[in-house]
């Protein structure tokens, strides 16, 4: 699915990932972990080829294509999706129009006809209501004025109309109250599948108590500093990153 | 990303060709005779005569206005022809089957078919092609609900007392230097008069062409709308690629009677000029609607052509209660230069008015809305609310608001808003990541933030607007 090998990165002028190695198979649920600053969102948005954000060095092979060489919506059309730690808002353009727009690019990309606007209206409401946004919320400007929670599960609802087959989500648990955290947990568990891998970037074990990870990493200062099953997440809830300091040197 | 949205801007102009089509075209020059000859060229009676000259006169007296924000060279108004007429116009041609088949074909080209059973249902078509109107259609329906909808020059002589009565009442021939050329050689445009009471049973629309090389195009617009009565206009504008700038000079004049409303939509794509900022149309344009008691004018316009743009539609609110709204999206790209917006001349008791404006700059372009909204001391409890929002695409270009308040009533309220923001990297980078390519991406950021205006357009003009948009701005990221 996803392979990443000796990933150096920049941005602006600073060095942020330094030789980072990962290796995603399809199915996988590998949860990222680390302290503020440590080079997480760097990470999706190197992989997602946002603008400002330079790989120096190394190898990405996404789906058996090198995905370095592609560009934004390239990556985009192949199925890989970003869900936002801060998502912006587009004032003035609906939803659903966004949101049909993404779908028929994609399913373009894919071969397959476009949806006509009925039967993706029809989708669309379904699956907000999955996510428990209200119909209306289609309707509103993209994020317009969408509460902070709001926005998170419109993510979601983006990530479940896409159908990507891998899924980056950073930090889309945090500003969530407890119900949203358990209707953004059932929408990724409901699309986990043998095809479909994803990346959770999380502060809080919480989330890896609904979302259960195949593989967490700590990354720290710009690589990944260790590695273990789901357990690492509950000694790191416990300990801190400060005594993994002391392994890295 | 700056550069990546500068380099989105510009495809080919789709309406840029040239027809060949044989014409009548009048020697460049300017003087009396000719103001005489376009008069015999459409047998005027004397009267108009004597209005042209009359205006021609005060004219020559005037200055051109440079208080703009537009630069531009000086215009040299001798060297333009003023007028010109397809040679197939000479007898006129009496139905659709009789006009130059060259000439339906260029505006199917357009498209904008001129044979009935073609047109958008329910919209009917006055065709002019530089200084003529070619073909009017859907007459005989409109005649049946007693609205006049034809030509301006066959109105001057079916219907002169409506003509005389109107015709300078709203922009007066001193009015302005490109008003006062405009009385003097206007060609051709089209005359609406709807009766008392009536409700116009279809949208009316003006097309206009320019084609012939070094004309300059006046045409001249006159709508009446009678006690009670509504109607939906719409006009459009196209040109060839040329790299010679050309004149349009226009007026339009809007009489809405007691309780009538008129709706004018105008869709500007005259050619901009190329990305080096040669040729294009020079676009000069007087706007101006009267309201009576109880009436509502409201011009929505979307413009996204002509090298430099001067243009103020405006409302005089007369009656008490009246309305006048002004819904605007202006698109300059490359070296584009626009100065929009409207007046509001509040007069009558509880008059309200309404000003959207959206200003589109990218590449070189720049842009100004100029607004003006005066409350008379005889217009107690008027409303008016302003709001000017400017989006900038990338970072060589300009967008300038000159509001101007004259308030002379303290019980008026007048609200202003105003804002300026950028078709943001992150905006961008979310349409992308969910698979848009950056010019879609662009034109839908542009569109939502136009949304506000399109939704005032007829629904086969706000498809029509959005998309001119999506063609204006190609090439402005990539
Ligand atoms: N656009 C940018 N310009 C300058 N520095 C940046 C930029 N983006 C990230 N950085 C820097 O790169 C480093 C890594 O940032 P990143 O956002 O990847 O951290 P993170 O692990 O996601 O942290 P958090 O847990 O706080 O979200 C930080 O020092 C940050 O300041
Ligand atoms: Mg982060």
């Amino acid at each position: 699915m996803l392979d990443i090998r000796n990933l150096n990165a920049r941005v602006e002028e600073t060095e942020i990932l330094r030789n980072l190695s990962l290796r995603i198979k399809p199915g996988e649920v590998h949860a990222i972990m680390g302290p503020n600053g440590a080079g997480k969102s760097t990470l999706g948005n190197v992989l997602s080829g946002r603008p400002g954000y330079e790989a120096t060095s190394g190898e990405v092979e996404f789906n058996g294509k090198n995905l370095l060489d592609m560009g934004i919506e390239e990556r985009a059309r192949e199925g890989l999706f970003l869900a936002f730690q801060y998502p912006v808002e587009i004032p003035g353009v609906s939803n659903m129009e966004f949101l049909k727009a993404s779908v028929d690019a994609r399913r373009k990309h894919l071969g397959l006809p476009e949806l006509s606007s009925f039967d993706f209206m029809k989708i669309a409401r379904e699956t907000s209501k999955r996510v428990s946004l209200d119909a209306a919320f289609l309707k509103r400007g993209v994020n317009e004025g969408f509460s902070g929670g709001e926005k998170k599960r419109n993510e979601i609802l983006q990530m479940m109309l896409l159908e990507p087959s891998l899924c980056i989500l950073d930090e889309t648990d945090s500003g969530l109250d407890i119900d949203a955290l358990q209707v953004v947990a059932a929408g990724v568990n409901s699309m986990r599948s043998a095809e479909r891998s994803f990346i959770v970037v999380t502060h809080y074990q919480r989330l890896l108590d609904f979302i259960i990870p195949d593989y967490v990493h700590v990354l720290a200062g710009g690589r990944i500093v260790k590695s273990g099953g789901k357990e690492l997440a509950l000694e790191l809830e416990a300990k801190g990153y400060a005594w993994l300091e002391d392994e890295v040197a | 990303m700056t550069e990546q949205v500068e380099s989105l801007i510009r495809k080919d102009y789709a309406a840029g060709f040239h027809s060949k089509i044989e014409s009548d075209t009048l020697a460049p020059g300017l003087d009396e005779d000719v103001v005489r000859f376009i008069s015999a060229k459409k047998e005027e009676p004397q009267w108009m005569l004597d209005w042209r000259l009359k205006a021609f006169r005060a004219w020559q007296e005037m200055e051109e206005p440079t208080w703009a924000h537009v630069h531009y060279p000086e215009i040299d108004f001798k060297a333009l022809s003023y007028y010109s007429a397809p040679k197939s116009m000479a007898d006129k041609p009496q139905s659709l089957d009789e006009v130059d088949p060259e000439l339906l074909a260029t505006y199917e080209k357009l498209g904008i078919p001129l044979h009935e059973q073609a047109t958008l249902a329910g919209v009917a078509v006055d065709a002019v092609f530089d200084s003529v109107s070619v073909v009017t259609t859907y007459r005989a329906k409109l005649e049946e609900a007693g609205v006049i909808f034809c030509p301006i020059s066959e109105a001057i002589k079916r219907f002169p007392e409506l003509v005389k009565k109107y015709l300078g009442s709203v922009v007066p021939q001193k009015d302005n230097f490109y008003a006062a050329l405009n009385s003097a050689v206007f060609s051709d445009g089209s005359f609406v008069y709807i009766p008392k009471g009536v409700r116009c049973p279809m949208e009316l629309s003006t097309y206009f062409r320019i084609n012939e090389m070094n004309t300059g195009q006046f045409e001249r617009t006159l709508i009446v709308a009678e006690e009670g009565s509504y109607v939906s206009y719409l006009e459009g504008c196209t040109a060839p690629m040329r790299d010679e700038n050309q004149l349009h000079a226009a007026v339009v004049e809007l009489v809405a009677l007691d309780d009538a409303q008129i709706k004018y939509s105008t869709v500007q794509n005259w050619y901009p000029g190329d990305k080096e900022g040669k040729g294009g149309i020079y676009n000069f344009v007087t706007k101006r609607g009267i309201c009576h008691r109880n009436a509502r004018i409201s011009w929505t316009q979307v413009e996204t052509g002509s090298a430099v743009t001067w243009k103020y539609p405006s409302c005089i609110l007369k009656g008490d209660n009246s309305v006048g709204e002004f819904y605007s999206v202006a698109l300059t790209n490359n070296f584009q230069q626009a100065d929009t917006g409207t007046k509001m001349i509040h007069l009558g008791k509880n008059t309200r008015s309404t000003i959207i404006a959206k200003g589109i700059s990218a590449g070189r372009s720049n842009s100004a809305y100029r607004g003006l909204v005066r409350i008379n001391a005889g217009a107690s409890g008027a409303r008016n609310f302003t709001q000017c929002d400017s989006l900038l695409i990338g970072d060589r270009c300009g967008a300038h608001t000159f509001p101007y308040i004259e308030s002379k009533n303290p019980s008026a309220v007048i609200e202003h808003e105003a804002t300026t923001s950028k078709v943001s990297d992150d905006q961008m980078f979310l349409c992308q990541q969910r698979g848009l390519d950056a010019e879609k991406a662009v034109s839908m950021i542009v569109n939502g933030f136009c949304r506000e205006v399109f939704k005032e357009l007829p629904m086969e003009f706000a498809v029509e607007a959005g998309k001119l948009l999506e063609v204006s701005l190609e090439g402005s990221v990539g």
